[in-house]
């Protein structure tokens, strides 16, 4: 399994997965909460929702989210990506608390931290599998198939 | 208004197979979308080569991506239906951990990913954690 250290842009990313998600979750609730009911004998009634700022702005936030996801699968290993990218939930937690001055109770704390500990425990590790074919693929093993042993 | 009369809570097996539903779809739909982005290569180089185009072009003719996406969109649904029955304080957390582990499971069966003593904790931590956040 290689080990290679991610530049800033794919922390980036990785930290934008982690946002993206429950930012747009967020806003997508407080848009639809703030809306007059919605009927399902009116289903346009959902379309004119799409163009209320707080739902689209969690719509751009979500296609953010998926963008970024795609990305960050392109180069890392999906066991990895989903328990690093769990923090986010860690994050809006403490916004939560200290932002929106939210009681969070002692269950939720443990929450908090047992996913730290985890995102803590997959990212120290390695991101990628490599497979022989990919190795065989590399400049550098073709060279070392090619050598005199 | 119409309004949809609420549903009295379903019998355990019918739960127990509404979310695993919901995780199995999930868990389908992660597993080719992560392939199909492996198959295509590394975004970030295909951007730098082609441009933002090439990147958008190499995700939409790639077969497994929509594969991927069909399974997730299935998910949704599933997902819905089983708030339709269920109380959001059972299907949220169980589902949001359940997911992780599943995935882990199917990454090594069906994407070869070394998934080593390191990734189980983690999983199992992190699962263990969304859990108590959620419920």
């Amino acid at each position: 399994m290689a080990h290679e250290r991610f530049s800033i842009r794919q922390y980036m990313i990785l930290g934008l997965v982690a946002l993206c998600a429950p930012l747009g979750d967020a806003c997508l609730s407080r848009g639809m909460n703030g809306l007059p009911g919605i009927s399902i004998l009116h289903p346009m009634s959902l379309i004119g929702a799409v163009f209320t700022p707080w739902v689209a702005l969690g719509i751009a936030l979500l296609i953010g989210f998926f963008a970024c996801y795609l990305t960050a699968l392109s180069w890392a290993d999906l066991s990895y990506v989903l328990p690093a990218t769990a923090f986010g939930n860690v994050i809006v937690e403490l916004l939560s608390r200290f932002c929106l001055h939210e009681t969070v109770s002692p269950q939720r704390w443990l929450g908090v931290f047992l996913i730290t500990i985890g995102v803590g425990f997959v990212a120290n590790g390695p991101s990628l599998t490599e497979h022989p074919a990919d190795e065989a693929a590399k400049p550098d093993a073709i060279f070392a198939e090619k050598e005199p042993v | 208004m119409m309004m949809l009369a609420p549903a009295a809570q379903p019998p355990f097996w019918i739960a127990t197979a509404m979310i695993s539903a919901v995780v199995l779809t999930s868990t389908t739909g992660e597993v080719l979308t992560a392939a199909a982005m492996k198959s295509i290569g590394d975004l970030d180089e295909i951007r730098a080569r082609s441009g933002m185009k090439g990147a958008i072009r190499a995700v939409v003719t790639c077969p497994l991506f929509f594969a991927g996406v069909g399974f997730l969109a299935l998910a949704f649904f599933a997902l819905l239906l089983a708030l339709r029955f269920l109380p959001l304080s059972l299907v949220a957390p169980a589902s949001a951990s359940l997911t992780l582990v599943t995935n882990a499971i199917a990454a090594k069966i069906f994407l070869k990913e070394n998934v080593g003593r390191r990734r189980w904790v983690s999983a199992v931590l992190v699962c263990v954690g969304v859990y108590f956040l959620t419920y």
